[in-house]
């Protein structure tokens, strides 16, 4: 309690110095008055008395110094002196200030900004209360997209009733495209994206609405009048945040839809389970309704018991999963998905993906630090050395050499503490960027900003970053004893050559780092380039796609076929209409654009071969109108679809070349040759009349699958875009395509008009992300090492400007003094690239699973950066070197 | 300065010091260490000096009080007095040294009498 106190007390004293030094003061001269008083009592003379008393006090200044040091905190204050006499010093080299906190604010500003990335994405834990509860349960990854990784309605309800490791397990629609929602306000109808949850969804997850409520059961009931969530961010833009907006109903896809909340602003759908996309609504799910049998459609999340572990749930859904049946009609189906319910960590399924080339990134950041304390190092010892003798100086006068490293250290603090606030400052300007950057497909980037950790990262930043840079220029500082350092200061010292060793070192060190840094930066934009350069299966320049609104909807229509008939005249007018306009090549309509969604619908198998066990997935299922193909720019071998292949015509199909040669493996057709063969599936013949091209359906980096492609006037497609090809810019259609759109069916919303080029960056957006980054990174390394290698070579050609010219006096060349400096600049930097080059073939395996058709050790990027990185230094070393050569002998040799 | 004069130990003064205040009532600093140095006889070393450090201290922690009064010779002096705390405190402390100088005591006098008893 007293200590507690005192602590207080000392600390305030520490802040209110200059009153209780009054104090002290007065106080002391009343002791001494006393004592003289005493003294002369005594019978001394006043000289005498005086001196006495002064003997007896035992020296004021200790009195004094003692007292301070009981009364507040010696250490602070030492540290408040140095502090002031560092930023007077700073103050007056502003040069060396500026470009010393220009280095350290991007270093430290790289580095909080992808601690800030790293934060989001993998340390901290996701935006919902107790998220270590929440799970993922999907199967381990297949090929078949989708509809692999997703359950049916009956699945969910077995999982659920008969798990015991979970508070509950909810779920959502797994295949609802963007501009899903139609909103009519009147005017032409909004699109908007929704996305169907299972009622429970909110209440799993543990997010409330903002205003109003979420979801409950009697909301997803057969019958219930429809309800809807709002995002917060459609809220504001759609609806100019009305305050009065719950309750309210609006015409939602024809239908007066009611709503029941608004979503907080920390839920962002989109950010956590579909990177990339924006989602604006949120309606239930009716479990019971028609989804019931459209196979698997619901992904799964779950939330675990408190003290339960990942591991029991593993065991306890492996128990499970063989009672789950894709449906509870068909007896056959019970136990299809055995070794395929497999829970993770919410988290990891979100963010486990990134964790590599999040550690490359962070590599790069901690890179580019060190490059920076390199640098700062070099720059402090070129500064140190300009002032060895004012710390001989002070060492003379009796300074001891920890109190030399003390004021040095201090110095590295403010310098390192001015670039961690401009860094910081730097690094919540990216984060704002990035945070909107909807359009990169990374899990949570909008839910970045900078918090309480990247605060205490960056002081972490900058006291580590202030220990390394400082500790070399402190200690060799302080190091040297007085008469070396006062004799060294003179001017064509040789004492200096173990000071060059040093900055030698460290510019070597420099120049390895670069290297490492161009080498990862290299190889990650060959891969990139190789990503651009894959072969799609389709072109993606010259071509658009707008979602397109359309009903064919027919009372009594017992088997679809009415509807197909209906759907077909509708496609056809279209599709007529809009390729006759000018500029259109083609035109067609699919129901997933590739790169997006997928679903697939078991495994056709070749009519009357033996379908062989073990293969589970099917391949990826598009539903097309004649044309497609020709507007996607895919070449077909046999024939496309034709308006002529209606509900009642003969099962017609097309698949691609793997799904293909992967079928001919059993069926052995005559040459190998797919068209006009047939597939039976579920008890119906489906004929080959095409064999298409492999499409990239998932990814851009990743194979091609299997597809198969149905007609549309024969499978129920899922929506409807249309694929638009021309020799123009396609956005010089959109007006066009949407006002013939427009004008057949009033109802069709102004949906985006996207080039196809867009979902193929929006593909690589992740890659294209890390690669820009890790590429500025590298620039900045190559930046900094090259501002490094000038520095120490114009600083030896500084200090040997009186050797040259002696050199130059006795007959050497311009030419000679260039080439002899050059030659000394290059050896540092070969010395630097070789140990780069090693330490990067040696590290390169940290990076290989980031590269696409990449070796991790291929010779023409090791080759190119290491000979951009002398060239670099030649360029560096070639300025101080020219002004070598221009040393006038009789000049030099006159400044002695 | 003679040389056989005792170094005071750590924590020693600051008792001295409390002690004085509690016998003498309110006194200045010079008149604390005049005190303590005539009950000693000049048997510790004392730089008056150091009184400052221990007042401060004893200060902080809230087991003395000051302000600034006049001297009997009418000079302008800080005054220190023991608070309550304080006395608590000197009560506790006087018993911790007591103990020891017992300790000390027994230790300083110890013979090998007691080997054998062990054995």
């Amino acid at each position: 309690m007293s200590e507690t106190l005192r602590l207080v007390k000392r600390l305030w004293a520490f802040i209110r110095r200059k009153p209780l030094d009054d104090d002290l003061e007065d106080e002391l001269a009343a002791h001494l008055q006393f004592a003289i008083d005493d003294n002369i009592a005594r019978g001394m003379s006043r000289t005498e008395a005086r001196r006495m008393a002064l003997i007896s006090i035992g020296g004021m200044d200790q009195a004094r110094y003692q007292h301070r040091e009981a009364r507040g905190f010696m250490t602070l204050d030492i540290f408040k002196q140095d502090f002031k006499y560092t930023l007077r010093t700073l103050w007056h080299d502003p040069s060396f200030t500026i470009v010393a906190v220009l280095i350290l604010a991007l270093a430290t500003g790289a580095n909080i900004a992808v601690f800030s990335v790293v934060n989001t994405l993998l340390l901290r834990p996701l935006p919902f209360p107790n998220a270590h509860e929440l799970v993922w349960i999907a199967p381990p990854p297949t090929k078949c997209g989708m509809s692999c990784a997703t359950y049916s309605t009956d699945a969910y309800d077995e999982f659920r009733a008969g798990s015991r490791s979970y508070q509950d397990v909810t779920g959502y629609f797994a295949f609802s495209g963007a501009d899903n929602l139609s909103l009519n306000l009147g005017g032409a109808p909004i699109p908007a994206t929704s996305i169907d949850v299972i009622e429970n969804f909110f209440q799993v997850l543990g997010v409330h609405a903002q205003m109003g409520r979420v979801f409950t059961a009697e909301d997803a009931r057969n019958g219930s009048a429809p309800v809807v969530l709002l995002s917060n961010a459609w809220w504001k833009r759609q609806f100019n945040a009305d305050p009065n907006i719950v309750g309210k109903s609006f015409d939602m896809n024809g239908r007066q839809t009611t709503v029941i909340g608004v979503l907080p602003a920390s839920f962002d759908f989109g950010a956590v389970f579909a990177p990339g996309t924006k989602v604006d609504a949120i309606t239930p799910l009716n479990l019971y309704g028609p989804p019931r049998d459209w196979g698997n459609i619901i992904t799964l999340i779950g939330r675990m018991k408190p003290g339960i572990t990942l591991g029991q749930a593993v065991d306890e859904a492996a128990r499970v999963a063989p009672h789950m049946c894709w449906n509870n009609k068909r007896p056959e189906t019970c136990g299809d998905y055995k070794g395929a319910v497999v829970p993770v960590g919410l988290k990891d399924y979100i963010g486990g993906k990134l964790r590599r080339s999040l550690i490359v990134l962070w590599s790069a950041v901690g890179a580019i630090l060190l490059i920076a304390c390199v640098n700062l190092s070099n720059l402090l010892l070129a500064r140190g050395a300009a002032r060895a003798k004012e710390f001989a100086m002070r060492g003379a006068l009796g300074a001891s050499r920890g109190r030399i490293v003390r004021q040095l250290l201090t110095e590295s603090l403010v310098l390192s503490g001015m670039g961690a606030v401009f860094g910081f400052m730097l690094a919540a300007v990216l984060v704002q960027w990035l945070a909107h950057q909807g359009a990169i497909a990374l899990p949570l980037l909008s839910t970045l900003h900078m918090d309480g950790a990247a605060l205490g990262w960056t002081v972490l930043i900058a006291v580590f970053s202030a220990t390394i840079f400082g500790i070399v220029p402190g200690l060799r500082m302080a190091g040297g004893n007085v008469y070396e350092s006062l004799k060294d200061a003179g001017p064509g010292a040789t004492a200096s050559r173990k000071h060059e060793r040093i900055r030698s070192v460290l510019v070597v060190s420099e120049v390895a780092l670069a290297c490492m840094l161009l080498v990862g930066a290299g190889l990650l934009l060959r891969s990139f380039m190789n990503v651009l350069k894959v072969d799609l299966g389709f072109e993606p320049d010259h071509a658009a796609a707008i979602k397109v609104d359309y009903d064919d909807s027919v009372p009594n229509d017992k088997d679809g076929s009415l509807r197909a008939q209906k759907r077909g005249v509708i496609f056809q007018q279209i599709i007529n209409r809009v390729g006759a306009l000018p500029g259109v090549e083609a035109a067609g309509m699919v129901d997933y654009l590739p790169l997006g969604q997928n679903r697939a619908w078991g495994l056709p198998f070749p009519k009357g071969v033996k379908r062989p066990k073990g293969i589970e997935s099917g391949p990826l299922v598009y539903v097309i109108s004649p044309g497609y193909m020709r507007a996607m720019g895919t070449s077909i071998r046999g024939r496309d679809f034709a308006w002529s292949d209606l509900p009642k015509t003969e099962r017609v199909v097309m698949i691609n070349r793997s799904f293909a040669k992967f079928l001919d493996g059993y069926a052995k057709w005559p040459n190998g040759d797919a068209v006009g063969q047939a597939l039976s599936n579920g008890g119906q013949d489906l004929h080959i009349v095409g064999i298409v091209d492999d499409v990239h359906e998932e990814s851009v980096d990743g194979d091609a699958g299997w597809q198969i492609y149905y007609p549309m006037t024969q499978a129920g497609p899922s929506g409807a875009e249309l694929v638009v090809r021309t020799r123009m810019n396609p956005a010089s259609l959109a007006g066009s395509v949407l006002a013939a759109l427009r004008e057949m069916n009033p109802k069709q919303p102004a949906a985006e008009f996207r080039p196809i080029r867009l979902l193929v960056n929006h593909a690589v957006s992740g890659r294209q992300f890390f690669m820009l980054l890790v590429v500025s990174f590298a620039g900045l390394g190559l930046l900094l090492a090259a501002l490094g290698i000038y520095g120490v070579i114009s600083y030896s050609v500084t200090r040997q400007t009186q050797e040259i010219g002696i050199r130059m006096a006795l007959g050497a060349s311009a030419s000679h003094v260039r080439r002899r400096i050059l030659t000394s600049t290059l050896r540092l930097a070969l010395i630097g690239v070789a140990i780069g080059v090693g330490a990067s073939i040696a590290g390169a395996r940290l990076i290989a699973a980031l590269l696409f058709g990449t070796s991790p050790w291929d010779v023409a990027t090791y080759g190119s950066m290491a000979l951009l990185l002398l060239i670099i230094a030649a360029l560096s070393g070639y300025i101080p070197a020219f002004r070598a050569s221009r040393i006038n002998p009789t000049v030099a040799l006159r400044t002695n | 300065m003679s040389p056989e004069k005792l170094d005071l130990l750590q924590g020693t003064l600051d008792l001295m010091v409390l002690q004085t205040l509690t016998v003498m009532g309110s006194m200045h600093g010079y008149g604390i260490a005049r005190r303590i140095e005539q009950v000693s006889a000049d048997e510790v070393l004392l730089n008056q000096g150091t009184i400052y450090a221990s007042l401060v201290r004893l200060e902080q922690r809230g087991w003395i009080s000051s302000n600034w009064g006049t001297s009997d010779n009418n000079r302008k002096a800080k005054f220190y007095s023991i608070t309550a705390t304080g006395k608590r405190q000197l009560v506790a402390d006087a018993r911790h040294w007591e103990r020891l100088k017992d300790v000390m005591e027994r230790v300083l006098t110890m013979d090998n009498s007691a080997e054998g008893a062990d054995a």
